[in-house]
């Protein structure tokens, strides 16, 4: 079986994008990167099903000439779960913006807090500076 | 007798059903969750008897051998159901006993109840999963499950702390899906039996590739440094019962899968250095960073991460002994963690606060939850001779049993990370439950001062349900003995072949 190299990179398109999209902070974008990243491993059961065929019902196709049904199955399932779980963020990202007037991923508040134990600790003997930049403090909506 | 192998899954999801429609009967749905789990943990011990005496059970639902789903419990899905079946009942009955003006403000109790059972259901169903796929939907059950439960009554901190949880989970997803797409490419099958059978005949370079990209999956559940950075920030602020069977059950669901994926799917490749210093990281670095912190529910879960190494320290030596402690320290982990975490609620119903900076004089104005808190705190650390002792000191002699320089490291890192569990548990107890009150003790009648941050009574119920967990741990110290036989056979029955032959029996290849 040779795979379909369209479909694979259509795929690997995708999959590239949705990982993009989810390096993002706002959980809209996140949303829209699971999806599309979704949607490119939707496609990669299709390239592991072969090639096309018929529809799998005995008496329509011949035995060969069938399709896969299994991935198709499976397919069908994540595409069940990528729904329940762009309900869930478009929910959250709107609880998000509610509270927040943003729907951004914060930093942790208890992990600033320990950087700040770290900073009172510059005044000891032993101290050895280390800068941490990453705040959170400089994060900007677009 | 495989008949009752669905149960586990089906109860809690038509417990769940009903107990949505009985929504505004709060007590009648009480009674159905607790009904319903009750039911799942007879199955469940009902299973060990049966795979100890009777062998690998398996079903196919359905029988559509061999491309439908199949149902297998074997020694270690039957004891992991047991252990979470009753840590989740009793996590159930601690909930039901916060009072009800909490209940209203914090866990609207219509949407908790079914949530919590759903999530029961996701993990029977992930332990009983026989192929990959049903794996991923159990996995995918318990995930969304866990995602309304850790956003519970839609805090501004419990939505920050949920959305890094539900995208770290949901990267985890993207990729499971890869691999699956992968491996039915290479193979055709998503079951596991077979898939053990037909890895066997490939190049080990398109196996390697699907092995470590399952491991990575799995690793991120289960939390294996370097993936384990999302837990600490997602778990604390979750309510007190959610916090507790999270840290019980997710992360080992995730080190469930990885035992099964490298004992039943590729057991000819142990993959020992890369799973072994994974392992050390793991429990070392993360108990550096439960030292470091002076919040004690970010506290137990760092040192949840950190105990997670030495489930993986087990699995990467991938020796009978070896796997026999991990699965061992598997059954007490889930129990002991899970009743600090409840404990560390009721530190915060009474001392108003779960900060050690505004703690203090605990043992002195609540003895009993003084008691509550030591004795599973000294199993996490493993005094002798509590069952974390027992488990440690089997990984170990399984490390020097095999004697590898990584073996020695691994059993130092280990002794070191014991060590340092027992200063952080101490630094716990020292701030927390020595020293001068900060707040006092309030009479049964008494209103507390401040509704949000004052100290409020016990009520009964939690601390019963706490004082049970806690004795499921001291349980699992006086049966150490029969408990490691039984874990001793199910790590041999996982490097043999009975696994397969249950699954793959009478069915055409």
């Amino acid at each position: 079986m040779s795979p379909n190299v369209t479909l694979a990179i259509i795929a690997g398109a995708l999959v590239a994008c949705g990982v993009y999209l989810i390096t993002e902070r706002s959980l809209s974008r996140i949303l829209m990167g699971v999806m599309v990243g979704g949607n490119g491993v939707n496609l990669l059961f299709l390239v592991a099903s072969g090639a096309a065929g018929g529809p799998p019902l005995i008496g329509v196709t011949p035995k060969d000439e069938m399709s896969d049904p299994l991935p198709q199955a499976m397919v069908l399932t994540a595409i069940v779960i990528a729904l329940a779980t762009a309900a869930f963020l478009v929910t959250m990202a709107y609880r998000s913006f509610q509270l927040n007037g943003h729907d951004e991923v914060a930093d942790d508040v208890e992990d600033a807090r320990i950087r700040e134990l770290a900073k009172a600790d510059e005044a000891s003997d032993s101290f050895e500076e280390i800068k941490f930049s990453d705040t959170g403090a400089d994060v900007v909506s677009e | 007798m495989n008949n009752i192998l669905p149960l586990p899954v089906l109860l809690p999801m038509f417990g769940a059903a009903l107990t949505l429609l009985l929504g505004r009967r709060p007590r009648l749905q009480r009674a159905v969750s607790i009904l319903t789990l009750a039911g799942v943990c007879l199955v469940a011990g009902s299973l060990i008897w049966i795979t100890d005496t009777h062998g690998v059970q398996s079903l196919w639902v359905g029988a559509w051998a061999p491309l439908g789903v199949v149902l297998v419990a074997d020694r270690l899905a039957a004891l992991m159901l047991t252990v979470a079946s009753l840590v989740t009942l009793g996590v159930l009955i601690y909930a039901t006993g916060q009072d009800e003006e909490e209940v209203h403000r914090e866990t609207p109790v219509s949407i908790f109840h079914p949530t919590f059972l759903l999530l029961s259901a996701g993990v029977s169903d992930a332990f009983l999963a026989g192929d990959l796929f049903n794996l991923f939907v159990g996995f995918e059950i318990l995930l969304f499950a866990s995602y309304v439960l850790i956003t519970m009554g839609g805090t501004g901190e419990r939505i920050s702390a949920g959305s890094t949880y539900v995208v770290i989970n949901l990267v985890s997803s993207l990729l499971f899906l890869t691999a699956l797409s992968i491996s039915y490419g290479a193979t055709g099958t998503v079951n596991m039996a077979q898939l053990s059978q037909r890895f066997a005949e490939l190049p080990g370079d398109v196996t390697i590739g699907i092995q470590l990209l399952l491991l990575v999956v799995f690793a991120i559940k289960a939390a294996v440094f370097p993936l384990s950075f999302w837990l600490p920030d997602s778990y604390p602020t979750a309510p007190a019962p959610v916090t507790a069977v999270f840290a019980g059950l997710l992360t080992k669901v995730g080190v469930y899968a990885i035992l099964r994926t490298q004992t039943a799917i590729f057991p000819n490749n142990p993959l020992t250095d890369l799973l072994g210093w994974a392992a050390l990281a793991t429990m070392v670095i993360a108990i550096l960073g439960a030292i470091a912190q002076s919040e004690i529910k970010r506290l137990l879960s760092f040192t949840l991460v950190s105990h997670i190494g030495y489930m993986m320290f087990g699995i990467a030596l991938a020796t009978p002994a070896s796997l026999g402690g991990a699965i061992f320290y598997t059954a007490h982990h889930i129990t002991v963690q899970a009743a600090l975490f409840l404990v560390a609620g009721l530190i915060e119903r009474v001392g108003g606060s779960t900060s050690m900076d505004r703690l203090g004089g605990l043992a002195s104005t609540a003895p009993v939850l003084g008691a509550l808190f030591f004795i599973p705190a000294m199993n996490l650390a493993g005094i002798p001779p509590l069952s974390g002792f027992v488990g440690k000191l089997g990984l170990l002699l399984a490390g020097v049993e095999v004697g590898t320089p990584l073996a020695w490291a691994l059993v130092a890192g280990s002794v070191l990370t014991s060590l340092l569990t027992l200063y952080a548990v101490a630094k716990v107890w020292n701030r927390a439950f020595w020293g001068t009150p900060v707040l006092g003790p309030l009479a049964p009648d008494e209103q507390p001062v401040d509704a949000e941050l004052g100290a409020k009574p016990m009520p009964g119920v939690m601390v019963g349900a706490t004082a049970a967990l806690v004795g499921l741990g001291l349980a699992l110290t006086f049966l150490a003995g029969p408990l490691y036989g039984y874990v001793d056979r199910a790590a041999a029955g996982l490097l043999d072949d009975s696994y397969l032959r249950a699954v793959l029996t009478g069915v055409a290849p």
